[in-house]
């Protein structure tokens, strides 16, 4: 990993235990957090391309709803993780065929189009889904063990804890391999790459179905966190929150979408907190001061604030 | 990366010891009179079902000031924290955690999507928490688990769906044709399905010719209003409610459809001041529950002519169903816990106190008096009735009304609606109380 994201990290990762020990609520809240970051890590990728989904949130879905449904078979979360991931990646396979033969807002559409069709379909199933009302996921067990509530809310955080350490130091390596960065070239050239030999349809469906896994674990801790999967989702909204939150972060890190995730819920609980009727406002108002006044997120104003102090001194 | 992981399990073997205590009620531990008694209330305060949330809100507000004006529960007064549930269940989960762990609520009244409910009522048990179920519908809720936390101070989906039903075999019995229209959710689809099944069983070879489900937040009905006029069903049933029903109320009127068919709205009470009289006379209205600004027999007491009044001169609007439901959740509230603070000789009760007196409690509301079942489940009469257009008010109002009593329409303990409802028969319709006629 790029020497300069240790010190952060550890940084991060030790307030957000830190936090969770101070305040027992926010465990929950980082871990729904911290998959979200995961999901976004998998927007960024996107990014790299300059590729924006507007449909990530199926795969989100995908991944609650596999644990969902596999829940009454197997009741541990070692196994549904890993099959929550598997579902995303073969929905983001099949879908990634279609749509990374496609750029910008037909990309991006597209992608919308899919999670709505996938939203309909878990409201539409109503036998099978129980519509809007949802499914209840029953407390899986940890490796076997089964813990009391406390324990286990412990356990999913820092397990999402070390897998996003693990998932983002992984997706720097990618970013940094020679895959990895044919993604940039898609944005600024493609007929380049092209014409060096490099399909940037395969390159981008890589992208695509490694964002989709990554969703789709996100997707399988949420379940596994709230106990409860509904429809809303894979909705458009939660899909537009995922973009919002990498605009936030900041595309230029790894560290940028879970920086961005624990910032958007934190200020949107704070938010709902102080101005319970107009907490979208303010949310609405965070976004807008960082598009007008640091257009590279969050991890770009640490970057402006901190490592360009580091290289004056 | 191996050392953190370490220290963070150590951290969290730690932390989780640590943090028992604080988990642990106050209550449990002072058994003291607390200062105040913090309320938290989940609520849609944007959304479509806003148009719930945003009444049932401003009753709390209302209600819990004149409460504490006259002293609040037992001496304490009442501070409620509101939050809102419309993006979805990951963020309620961690807003009831906040309110727990962090505000310190000592007692939740929880949600108006039955989603919320569904997700809600688990972690309640798990904290520990006192709930009350405001305003869901869902019957699945005592259903499918028992839960010593949670009792729900209204009836549930089965008689805000049976009672119309009977209520439409009384008025009309010949009816040959039915036509349903809901919304394309899971409370249009269970209504429909306790419907059809009770149906089947009071009024056995009733043809269905139309089962319609216009998407959840659709904005234009001409299709389905032109298929039911070719169609001419008897009678046309519909559960949709807030915009949806607003707006299909006034293309169907536009399209004279209120002529030909006899219309069963079993939530339009919440929508009859915002449709005015377009809405036409002899459409079956319900509204949830026991309650309505001019209830029969109570439209003369001082508590209801005063809430209507005071909550007119507030919000500029006539109260609805949600409205009542908040009243019927706090007033429950204050019942339980004056009757806990009694039985235990004066003292302030534990959570496990209170919630052990919910159960079997009877406690009067605004509109009436209702009692909450062994299971938690409310024992609600439901108040149907039949539109009539009168000069006092600008929207039609509810005349030909027959109050329902739960033994008819509610399925004891231990059975599930939808089973219980096969086994009505046509007697049960004889057994419906007189009607009672609109006075002014």
């Amino acid at each position: 990993m790029d020497r300069r994201l240790t010190l952060p990290t550890l940084a991060a990762a030790t307030t957000v235990v830190a936090l969770a020990i101070a305040a027992p609520w926010l465990k929950f809240v980082f871990t729904v957090a911290l998959a979200k970051g995961l999901a976004v890590l998998g927007i960024l990728l996107l990014l790299r391309a300059g590729q924006v989904s507007f449909g990530h949130a199926l795969y989100i879905a995908v991944g609650a709803y596999t644990v969902a449904f596999l829940r009454p078979a197997i009741g541990e979360v070692l196994l549904l993780l890993p099959l929550a991931a598997t579902a995303g990646t073969i929905v983001g396979f099949a879908v990634g065929l279609f749509v990374a033969r496609y750029r910008d807002i037909f990309f991006g559409m597209l992608n919308l189009a899919f999670s709505m069709v996938f939203y309909s379909l878990l409201e539409k199933l109503y036998a099978y889904t129980k519509g809007t009302d949802g499914i209840r996921v029953p407390r899986p067990t940890i490796g076997g063990v089964t813990l009391d509530p406390v324990a286990y809310e412990w356990a999913v955080l820092v397990g999402t804890l070390a897998l996003a350490l693990t998932l983002g130091w992984l997706v720097s390596r990618f970013l940094a391999s020679p895959l990895g960065q044919a993604l940039p070239a898609i944005k600024t050239r493609e007929t380049r790459l092209e014409f060096a030999g490099i399909s940037a349809k395969r390159v981008l469906l890589v992208a695509y179905v490694a964002s989709a896994a990554l969703a789709g674990l996100g997707g399988g801790i949420i379940a596994c966190t709230t106990l409860h999967v509904t429809p809303l989702l894979s909705y458009w909204t939660h899909s537009g929150e995922l973009v919002f939150i990498a605009i936030l972060g900041g595309a230029g890190s790894v560290l940028g979408p879970f920086l961005g995730a624990a910032v958007y819920e934190l200020v949107r609980v704070y938010a709902a907190a102080a101005f319970p009727d107009a907490w979208q406002m303010i949310l609405g108002a965070v976004l807008l001061v960082i598009i007008l006044f640091a257009a590279r997120g969050l991890w770009g104003m640490y970057e402006d604030l901190v490592l360009r102090k580091d290289r004056r001194a | 990366m191996a050392k953190l992981t370490r220290r963070t399990t150590l951290q969290a073997a730690v932390a989780s010891t640590l943090a028992l205590p604080a988990l642990l009620p106050r209550q449990a531990i002072g058994q003291q009179k607390p200062s105040e008694i913090r309320l938290g209330i989940s609520t849609f305060l944007s959304g479509p079902a806003s148009v719930f949330g945003v009444p049932g809100r401003n009753a709390a507000d209302l209600l819990i000031e004149q409460f504490n004006r006259a002293g609040g529960i037992g001496g304490v007064p009442i501070r409620s924290i509101v939050i809102d549930e419309a993006p979805g269940v990951d963020f309620l989960l961690g807003e009831c955690r906040r309110l727990v762990q962090n505000e310190g609520v000592d007692v939740m009244l929880a949600s108006i999507s039955s989603g919320s409910c569904l997700a809600v009522a688990p972690l309640a048990e798990q904290l520990r928490m006192p709930t009350i179920l405001w305003d869901c519908g869902t019957q699945r809720i005592f259903e499918e688990a028992s839960y010593r936390y949670c009792v729900r101070t209204q009836a549930n989906a089965v008689p805000e769906i049976v009672a119309p039903l009977l209520y439409l075999m009384k008025i009309r019995p010949d009816f040959r044709t039915l036509a349903v229209l809901n919304q394309d959710y899971a409370w249009g689809r269970d209504s429909w399905a306790i419907w059809k099944a009770a149906m089947d069983a009071v009024k056995p070879g009733v043809r269905v010719v139309a089962e319609l489900f216009p998407r959840f937040g659709a904005t234009d009905f001409s299709t389905e209003i032109t298929r039911l006029l070719a169609l001419r069903p008897d009678v046309i049933f519909s559960t949709s409610w807030g915009g949806e029903l607003d707006t299909f109320i006034r293309q169907a009127a536009e399209r004279r459809l209120f002529e030909r068919s006899t219309f069963v709205l079993p939530l339009v009470e919440s929508s009859l001041e915002r449709v005015g009289k377009t809405l036409p006379e002899g459409v079956i209205v319900g509204g949830r529950g026991d309650h309505w600004f001019l209830h029969p027999t109570a439209k003369d007491t001082r508590i209801l002519k005063d809430f209507t009044a005071a909550y007119r001169q507030r919000f500029n609007l006539y109260p609805i169903y949600p409205t009542f439901h908040m009243a019927q959740a706090l007033y429950g509230l204050k019942a339980g816990y004056e009757k806990a603070i009694s039985a235990n000789g004066g003292s302030w009760p534990s959570r496990e106190q209170l919630m052990d007196t919910m159960r079997g409690l009877e406690f009067a509301h605004l509109t009436g008096t209702m009692k909450i079942r062994e299971d938690g489940q409310g024992l609600e009469p439901m108040l149907i009735g039949m539109t009539k257009h009168v000069n006092e008010y600008p929207f039609p109002v509810i005349d030909r009304m027959v109050l329902f009593p739960p033994e008819l329409t509610m399925n004891p303990i231990g059975t599930k609606g939808l089973d219980w409802v096969r086994l009505l028969t046509p007697a049960s319709v004889q057994r419906a109380p007189a009607e009672i006629p609109y006075r002014a």
